[in-house]
């Protein structure tokens, strides 16, 4: 059993959000209430939910560039929420961040060559002439051409935009990489191309990805394992062949079965749920899921008792009172 | 880099209207002017040629402009003018310009309390309505030396530039590129001249060529009113002031002042707006 | 009435930039039947949403739509029309949906205000009447407690919300074209769900014509009946949504097929379409997918005509007369060059 690279506990961010003239009265959005997870070095940890759901606020969180109001992040042994700044911005170096909308993630006034090296620039990691080699054979290993260094960001297209953001992640040599809804924002066939870029660099270099994304058909081909995020909670996360076999939350499944299939005709079991998603400003009572839940077992328990996040099946974690937890045999 | 200067001008170029380019040029025509009075000018400013013979001439072929009571070529003055009325104006503006892009990059930089404070006391300073501020001062320290009038003029015109800059700014932070430098690392200080900067200048220099009109206008009116500029210092404002004395007998004293003032002005004006159109969609929209 | 409903015939929207002319719509026919969902299919920069907004004039200068382009509906060259009938059609006998339901509603009216509107407009029905037809649509869209939402602002709704709202709209005047412009892309994935099943529920109880444009595969397949595919400004590709998957023609389809991610299936990576979709102002002259085919051959320089390959299948490919080429895939030009 090896160490995670990245062990987070009982993270939590809430924001407020004020009403009033001057603020009085607000709820609070409880954007992340109190997850934890591990990412393992070299591994793909999918991040599944909705818009909403606390991902990407997770996401970022980790990374402390929202800072988290409680829990804990140990990232390579190091306490990333009581760093002091010098040692986090060295830490930055191994853990980096890649964006969904291609169009605002580079500086427009900048060229990809110079949003490229930044990174290389800051850490002192090369200069000059040294840098520039650099910045060619990143611009390379992502697949766009050296001689693209002097263009302009709205020379290229979404795709292209993508691969510079890649790019400048990698300047830096991170172990660990959170893949914000990389490819969400992509056409179909560029989705392909970015994917297999990100898979083929997780190889070469033995990156880890916190790969999160709300396509759960994009994620059965990238990730290792896979969570799902409802309301700022993780309900569900298992293996990804085990998520995908055997759904247990009924979110999950719901989920599962709304992916639209490029099958005409295909007769599924659809299951459409009712109403939108609450806003996570409402206090919690009983399962956060039980109003839009479509399983037959659901009942008045449901509204009362907050399932615990437990163990169903070996490696198979869910969130839900009506599925029986692994019994500890011997 | 030098090359990328090159081309990003002959865009911005072929971006420009008609009017905005005729604008730029006849600009650039006066500030030319303006630099080369002294070697342009047919006469010095107050050089006073024959006193009586040549007291109130209108125009003619030796004094395009005519001469005024003192018997002092007006075309000479209104060119030495140029270069007290521009210098002020650019200089002035440059200065409103720097101190409010500093002032509002610092406060959304330093964010919580510190911009708060700064916000406050910004708002408390916008206030004071300007041109009485500035008569009052001016009123008091009379005569003004021209620097004093820049750095006064200047220090009073930057409140609206900081907000502006604020607004941009804090926008501007939220966007993923700005969050994606952090990641990376950068300190604040390199965050705020790298990348929030650039992306704030658009505005600045909209608010830069409006500005000059403005102040050009503003101590045009300053000199008029006797607390801007100071004989024997000729501007335009206190050569209109000069002209509109006798204005029934000799127009041409207050016709030419006043038409390069209003020419400048509109010029700043339409270049200004066309700025405005011409930078902002053509980096921030794309494919 | 006869025939298709609407029928495009030979459209052409050019867009004289300064960086020379876009042809974002080069040359486009297509025809829509009674109570038929058409799905328009492709990418960006492939002309779907300039086709779109064609047909119903909201092309704005620099853009123009070309001489002899005819776009018939019910009967009439709605390109023929003068402005006020023009005004008639749109959202009467066809109505839009876009696809940022919150830039589609002005945010200081209510959506009760908005969807009456509507009537107001078109029917001079009375603030009353429209008022009360309005809550009943609303309510039709699935909209709980209709009455009281009506009088919500659109910022105090949720996306799918809002997206019913302007489906509201829509239908408010039984129109006989719907125009959707990837109405679910900005939706999540369950949300979206309800949105096609409530569109297709609406059209079977309203008898419209649907014109369903997206560029994701998977809502074709549950939502249209025919599949037109674009790519470089033109119509590639057409056939009843059954062959569409079962047998694509055009290499573009088969690519874009292949290259979807779908639930449950074991390939490790994902395959890919090389290069990138050319902007409209530089079209290639010949076959404008040549340089992402894995089959051209030197017959590319010859712009491809549609031939039809099977009964209401047609596509833009020289494969249809020299099939033998099929089997001699190569890499595509585009792979040797920039993206993998």
């Amino acid at each position: 059993m090896t160490t995670p690279l990245l062990s987070v506990r009982n993270l939590t961010k809430h924001f407020a959000r004020t009403r009033g003239l001057f603020g009085g009265g607000g709820d609070t959005v409880r954007a992340v209430d109190g997850i934890s997870f591990d990412v393992f070095p070299g591994e793909t940890l999918a991040l599944v939910g909705e818009s909403g759901c606390g991902k990407t606020t997770t996401g970022r969180a980790i990374l402390r560039l929202i800072e988290p109001d409680s829990g804990e992040v140990m990232f390579d042994g190091h306490n990333v929420l009581t760093l002091a700044a010098e040692p986090l911005r060295q830490l930055r170096r191994k853990m980096q961040i890649v964006f969904q909308d291609p169009y605002s993630s580079l500086n427009p006034r900048m060229t990809i060559g110079a949003i490229v090296r930044e990174g290389l620039i800051i850490h002192r990691i090369a200069e000059g002439a040294e840098a520039d080699k650099r910045v060619g054979q990143l611009l390379e290993e992502v697949g766009l051409r050296g001689d693209y260094v002097g263009m302009y960001p709205h020379e290229f297209s979404g795709g292209q935009r993508q691969r510079v953001g890649i790019a400048r992640a990698l300047s830096v040599e991170p172990k660990f990489i959170v893949c914000d809804e990389p490819v969400s924002a992509l056409d179909v066939s560029v989705q392909a191309q970015v994917l297999n870029l990100l898979q083929d660099l997780q190889r070469d270099r033995g990156l880890a990805y916190l790969f999160i994304a709300h396509d759960l058909s994009v994620v059965e081909h990238i990730a290792d394992r896979v969570a799902v995020m409802y309301l700022g909670r993780i309900v569900e996360s298992a293996d990804g062949a085990a998520l995908y076999r055997e759904p247990l939350m009924p979110y999950t499944q719901a989920l599962l079965s709304a992916v639209p299939v490029p099958e005409p005709g295909a007769k599924r079991e659809r299951i459409v749920l009712r109403g939108d998603a609450p806003s996570n400003s409402m206090p919690k009572m009983g399962c956060v899921f039980h109003p839009r839940c479509h399983d037959p077992a659901r009942d008045a328990e449901c509204a009362k008792i907050l399932p615990p996040l437990e163990e169903k099946s070996p490696g198979h974690v869910a969130a839900c009172i009506k599925r029986p937890p692994v019994r500890n045999s011997a | 880099m030098f090359a990328d200067l090159v081309a990003g001008t002959r865009r911005l170029w072929a971006g420009l209207p008609l009017g905005a380019r005729v604008s730029l040029v006849v600009l650039a025509i006066l500030y030319a002017l303006a630099l080369a009075a002294p070697a342009v000018a047919p006469y010095l400013p107050s050089q006073q040629l024959d006193i009586v013979a040549l007291k109130d001439q209108a125009p003619s072929w030796a004094h395009p402009f005519g001469t005024d009571r003192f018997s002092r070529d007006l075309l000479t003055r209104v060119l030495y003018g140029a270069r007290v009325s521009l210098s002020v104006a650019t200089l002035a503006v440059l200065m409103s310009a720097m101190v409010g892009t500093a002032y509002g990059l610092v406060a959304v930089t330093a964010g919580g309390v510190v911009d708060s404070v700064m916000m406050r006391l910004l708002d408390a300073m916008l206030a004071i309505p300007r041109v009485l501020l500035l008569i009052a001062l001016l009123a008091l320290w009379n005569p003004v030396p021209l620097p004093a009038l820049v750095a006064v003029l200047g220090l009073t015109g930057w409140f609206d530039v900081s907000r502006l800059v604020r607004a941009e700014a804090l926008s501007l932070r939220e966007r993923d590129f700005v969050v994606a430098a952090r990641s990376l690392g950068t300190g604040t200080v390199r965050l705020m001249l790298r990348h929030l900067l650039p992306n704030v200048l658009v505005p600045v220099i909209v608010f830069t060529t409006l500005g000059v009109a403005n102040i050009i206008a503003l101590e045009a009116g300053l000199s008029f009113i006797g607390v801007g500029v100071h004989e024997p210092v000729p501007s335009w404002g206190t050569l209109f002031f000069d002209g509109t004395e006798a204005f029934v007998g000799t127009w041409w004293a207050a016709l030419f002042p006043g038409m390069a003032i209003i020419t400048t002005v509109l010029c700043f004006n339409i270049l200004g707006d066309a700025l405005r159109r011409v930078l902002d969609p053509r980096h921030f929209r794309s494919a | 009435m006869t025939g298709p409903l609407l029928s495009i015939e030979n459209l052409r929207t050019y867009f004289y930039t300064d960086a020379g002319v876009a042809r974002a719509v080069d040359g486009v026919s297509l025809q829509v039947s009674q109570g038929e969902t058409v799905g328009l299919v492709g990418e960006s920069g492939c002309g779907k949403t300039v086709t779109a907004l064609s047909i119903l004039r909201l092309i704005a200068s620099p853009g123009r739509i070309e001489p002899d382009s005819r776009i018939v509906f019910e009967g009439k060259d709605l390109l023929q029309l003068g402005p006020e009938e023009i005004r008639r059609v749109r959202g009467n006998r066809i109505a839009m949906i876009f696809q940022e339901p919150m830039t589609a509603l002005n945010p200081v009216f209510t959506v009760g205000d908005q969807v009456a509107e509507v009537a107001r407009v078109h029917d001079g029905a009375t603030r009353r009447e429209a008022w009360k037809r309005a809550v009943e649509m609303l309510d039709r869209v699935g909209i709980p407690s209709a009455d009281e939402r009506a009088r919500d602002y659109p910022h105090q709704m949720s996306g799918g919300m809002r997206q019913r709202v302007v489906i509201a709209m829509a239908l408010m005047m039984r129109p006989a074209l719907v125009i959707a412009d990837e109405p679910t892309t900005a939706l999540d994935v369950t949300i979206q769900a309800q949105i096609l099943e409530l569109l297709r529920d609406l059209q079977r109880t309203f008898g419209m014509s649907l014109l369903l444009i997206t560029h994701d595969m998977g809502v074709v397949a549950e939502t249209a009946s025919r599949v037109v595919v674009m790519y470089g400004g033109e119509v590639v590709e057409q056939a009843p949504v059954d062959r569409i998957f079962a047998s694509p023609h055009h290499p573009y389809t088969e690519g874009l097929l292949a290259a979807m991610p779908r639930l449950g299936s074991a390939r490790d990576r994902l395959l890919t379409i090389p290069g990138t979709v050319p902007p409209p102002t530089e079209w290639p002259s010949g076959c404008r997918f040549r340089d992402r085919c894995s089959y051209a051959w030197e017959r590319a320089t010859e712009h491809p005509a549609l031939s039809e390959i099977a009964p209401g299948h047609v596509s833009r490919c020289h494969l249809a007369q020299e099939p033998q080429r099929r089997l001699q895939p190569h890499e595509p030009l585009a792979a040797g060059r920039g993206a993998p």
